[in-house]
């Protein structure tokens, strides 16, 4: 199965553990230590990024199943492997978190002053869990990844974030903590039923109805907090604020992913007829947050809120996709994640740079910063317009599926989901008005820089993937196509079965 | 046949205290407390070889037997013996305490639980108990000139005898209603509730009330915060870790293998007692600020965690106890070396709020505490995880949903005031740092940070063993 000889997602996994061990064998004066560990940080994240391109070049895009397949023996008298492995859906999560990690190390590069080298270590470690959650073929490896997250984000929130900084960490962890302990039950009882917990098999294991709305149940306890769905999100915008510019950024981009990449690897295919029964729910929800979250997003004051709060709206429109159970919606809930994890990312960064400078995030103490600073009005354009789907943009073609998709569950399911949109679009164009345009009225506004060096050496990239990904999407949507209609397939098969089985019972 | 070779291990440790103890007399020099330890520390050594090395089966007319279950916990119970004799080498020093008798009362304490997690009898179990009790009773009350661990012994002695008399009357009603006392005999007598009296149930009940004591499990932990608070810290690192190790084996094997026919009648009651553990234990820490009391009410917490294994009562449940105890010793040593490592000026120091950002203080030790806060939460990549991972495994496996979501329910609770420490540690206001740490403690930390982590890459051959340990008592 595996193209390459070498276990590449094991090397990818575990190489941010090395640059940890360098950089704690770092010892000297603290300006020495510090800026040693900075390039430390972003020469292992950027050769692990480099690393991770092979995964691009190499992946065969026909092949529905999972590729670049590593086993070793774990545990074996019980059932546990550990297991690595990726398939079309993984493939680009796993590299969105080796190509976010050096960005946000960037980022972070002189806004972190205090304990620089913890702060590179924590990056590595959760580099170390991002990924090994994308690739763990082995629902224990999954697990011990997805909870291992939760440590160096606390420590990033706790130690190096804002004035309330400790209540954010403390609920960031607790709420996730609750939830996927949940999960643990669930994985408990898929271990003892099927005797091993390789994601494979039990995705192959038929679970009878009544089971599978309780395992539906404990899954979605773990996932919609992570999502975050509404009612559940609470804990997103106190985390996001707080947080330093590096870790909203991954926070946005990779973590949000990890309870919607939950769902399309656990609970759909693995729970079918528990999912088609609560798709309704999961509608309800996500119009609740795609309207609800837009509109507070509207009344907030504080840029990071606000993003904070249209990222909850964006990934309403990734579960209402998902729940779609067609191609299109799949597909589209897919492509919405990697362009949010792109688009919001970039727009946390955005509010960095002006945070670093004036070190207010209040949307009033801004305006006419496009005068003094007209790339970065530039380039927080083209996020901004990515944000609220403008075609063209990454952002429109995952919106524009998801809809296709909801058209063939419902009418009023796409128009409600669609509503969303135009209010992002409000919220969006309202923040960029109040930001950029006018005229400055602030004295210390007049002397504010634009965009150094580093600063565009951030932006580019991230520029560049988002044009990318809205002119030609296929070079993205080629890679989880196949995966998507083995799975949609999968899943109408696993419905046709329990349907013809009540039919024998009835 | 006497068959007592098969004791080897036991009689070799209480020859080894007794020698220990004379030269501790006949030392010229005023104070021969390291010398001892270093001799308690090679006997300990010792007696894990000849456990290793030695030959099992049954012995002593059916008093004794030494299966791999028995050896299993031995070593488990030796390991945690030998780090609580080294973490208590500088403290005693620095508290005055050094007095050579205290490693050799570790060492009969030792022996008591050697003999606790190989008894096949009533009347060896009560010998054991009672044994591995006296010693530490006397080492509660060890620094005597302290009005709070004069206090502390006292507690422990009435509220201890108090247990070991129920257990006595247990045993007794036991005796009287099946006219035996050997674990064999019991269990082939009583295959069904049809053959059993209701006097019987009444004795188990009181045999699992004095157990119940002896483990500290909810509704009988009241000594517990008083005695771990009060006690000399090494004595509470002590009592944390070897003696709940024996008394939850022998609680293990005493109800399994006598009684393994009547699980309906026993099982909820163990179900009430672990449900009540946990769920107090993770409200009643939230409140602490003394860490010792804190460390008390988590260890009550984990005995109701381990009792869901018991609960169970299956060969997957008593695998999963055998592996969460593993965990659970190194962890909670390497805990308690970090505690006695708060001293400041010469004075130790016990209140949460004194560890204010020890990160920056001492990053080694506020990253290897945290582990073990992360652990014992139950955090994954953490050895504690896997203890969990497989009690609620057995729990699931069992079908005793409750007992598993309101089980890891309140592991999400008692995550909130690990991570409290771990926040004070991390995020609050640096405070004066503490003194230099001993090497001795620096080792402990160290060898449990370095377990704990690795655990769970390499958790086979201790999963095999307790695999092995636990498919033998159910024979």
């Amino acid at each position: 199965m595996s193209q390459v000889d070498f276990p590449i997602l094991s090397l990818l996994t575990f190489l941010p553990l090395v640059g940890v061990a360098v950089i704690l064998s770092v010892r000297g004066e603290d300006a020495v230590v510090a800026s040693n560990a900075r390039w430390a940080a972003l020469w292992t994240s950027m050769i692990i990024f480099l690393i991770s391109l092979l995964l691009w070049v190499k992946f065969d895009q026909s092949n529905p199943g999972f590729q670049f397949i590593e086993t070793a023996e774990w545990l074996p008298q019980v059932g546990l492997t550990y297991k690595m492995g990726v398939d079309g859906i993984s493939v680009l999560f796993v590299m969105l978190s080796t190509a976010l990690v050096p960005i946000c190390i960037l980022a972070s590069w002189e806004s972190i002053t205090v304990r620089v080298r913890e702060y590179m270590i924590a990056f590595l470690v959760l580099e170390t869990m991002m990924v090994g959650m994308f690739s763990a073929l082995d629902f224990m490896v999954f697990y011990i990844f997805f909870e291992g997250v939760l440590i160096p984000m606390y420590l990033i929130i706790g130690i190096w974030g804002g004035p309330r900084r400790v209540y954010a960490a403390l609920k960031f962890f607790l709420y996730t903590l609750a939830g996927s302990l949940l999960m643990l039950i669930a994985l408990l009882a898929m271990w003892d039923k099927a005797g091993t917990t390789d994601i494979v098999t039990l995705m192959h294991t038929t679970f009878s109805p009544q089971v599978q709305t309780w395992l539906f149940l404990a899954f979605f306890a773990s996932f919609a907090v992570k999502v975050p769905m509404w009612p559940l999100h609470t804990w997103l915008p106190d985390a996001h604020v707080e947080a330093p510019t590096g870790g909203s950024v991954i926070l946005a981009g990779v973590l949000l992913k990890m309870g919607a990449y939950g769902f399309l690897r656990f609970s759909v295919p693995m729970l079918p007829d528990a999912s088609a029964k609560f798709a309704p729910f999961i509608y309800a929800l996500s119009i609740v947050a795609v309207i609800y979250t837009a509109l507070v997003a509207l009344a907030q004051t504080d840029m990071k809120k606000l993003i904070a709060y249209s990222s909850v709206a964006h990934m309403g429109v990734v579960t209402i996709g998902i729940f779609t159970f067609n191609a299109q919606g799949i597909s589209g809930a897919l492509f919405q994640m990697l362009s949010h994890g792109v688009v919001a990312g970039s727009l946390f960064l955005c509010v960095g740079v002006v945070y670093d400078r004036i070190h207010t995030r209040e949307i009033a103490r801004y305006g006419g910063l496009a005068d003094r600073m007209p790339a970065y009005a530039l380039a927080f354009m083209l996020f901004m317009m990515a944000s609220v789907g403008l075609p063209g943009t990454a952002g429109f073609a995952g919106e524009f599926l998801v809809l296709v998709g909801a058209f063939k569950v419902s009418f009023w399911l796409a128009l409600l989901g669609s509503a969303g949109m135009i209010l992002g679009a409000i919220y969006m164009l309202y923040l960029y008005r109040r930001i950029i345009f006018g005229s400055i009225t602030r004295a210390d506004l007049r002397g504010i820089l634009d965009l150094s060096p580093r600063e565009i050496a951030i932006f580019a990239p991230l520029a560049v993937v988002t044009l990318w990904m809205g002119v030609y999407p296929s070079s993205f949507t080629n890679f989880f196509e196949a995966s998507v209609a083995a799975m949609v397939e999968h899943h109408q098969a696993a419905l046709a079965v329990t349907s013809k089985l009540a039919g024998v019972i009835r | 046949m006497m068959n007592w070779t098969i004791a080897i291990p036991e009689i070799v440790l209480s020859c080894l205290g007794m020698v220990i103890l004379i030269i501790g007399v006949l030392h010229k020099k005023s104070n021969a407390f390291h010398l001892c330890s270093m001799l308690t520390i090679g006997a300990a050594i010792i007696t894990m070889l000849l456990v290793v090395a030695g030959s099992s089966g049954v012995g002593y007319s059916g008093l004794f037997v030494e299966d791999s279950f028995a050896v299993f916990s031995k070593l488990v119970i030796l390991l945690g013996s030998l780090l609580g004799v080294i973490v208590s080498l500088d403290y005693n020093t620095e508290e005055n305490l050094q007095r050579f008798e205290f490693p050799v009362l570790m060492l009969y304490a030792t022996v008591g639980m050697m003999i606790m997690v190989s008894s096949t009898n009533m009347m060896s179990l009560y010998m054991g108990v009672e044994l591995m009790s006296l010693a530490i009773y006397v080492l509660a009350a060890f620094a005597r000139d302290d009005l709070r661990s004069s206090e502390a012994g006292l507690k422990y002695f009435v509220l201890g005898a108090l247990a070991s008399g129920l257990l006595l009357y247990g045993i007794s009603l036991i005796y009287g209603f099946s006219g035996t006392m050997s674990f064999d005999r019991l269990a082939s007598e009583l295959t069904s509730l049809g053959n059993t009296s209701p006097g019987l149930i009444v004795g188990i009940v009181f045999l699992v009330t004095g157990l119940a004591f002896k483990i500290s499990a909810v509704p009988f932990h009241m000594w517990t915060p008083d005695v771990y608070e009060g006690a000399p810290t090494p004595v509470t690192s002590f009592m944390a870790t070897a003696p709940k190790v024996a008394a939850i084996v022998l609680f293990v094997r005493v109800m399994i293998t006598p009684f393994g026919h009547l699980l309906a009648q026993w099982q909820q009651l163990i179900v009430l007692i672990s449900l009540a553990s946990m769920i107090l234990s993770a409200f009643s820490s939230i409140g602490q600020s003394n860490i010792k009391r804190l460390m008390a009410y988590s260890s009550i917490g984990h005995v109701g965690y381990i009792l869901v294994g018991l609960a169970a009562g299956t060969e997957i449940g008593v695998r999963g106890v055998l592996i969460y105890l593993v965990s659970y010793v190194f962890t909670i040593s390497g805990m308690f070396a970090c505690i006695i490592g708060m001293r400041r000026r010469g004075r130790s120091v016990e209140k949460i709020a004194d560890l204010g950002g020890l990160s920056k203080t001492d990053p080694g030790m506020a990253a290897s505490l945290s582990i073990f806060l992360f652990s014992t939460a139950g955090i994954p990549p953490f050895a504690g995880f896997l203890g969990k991972y497989f009690i609620f495994g057995a729990a699931v496996n069992a079908g005793l949903w409750t007992l598993a979501v309101i089980g890891i329910l309140t592991s999400a609770v008692s995550a909130f005031y690990y991570l409290r420490i771990v926040k004070v540690m991390y995020f609050d206001q640096q405070e004066a740092p503490f003194d230099a740490r001993p090497p001795a403690l620096t080792l402990v930390a160290g060898i449990s940070a370095a377990f704990t982590t690795l655990f769970i890459i390499f958790p086979a051959p201790i999963v095999a063993a307790a695999s092995s340990a636990a498919k033998v008592i159910f024979g």
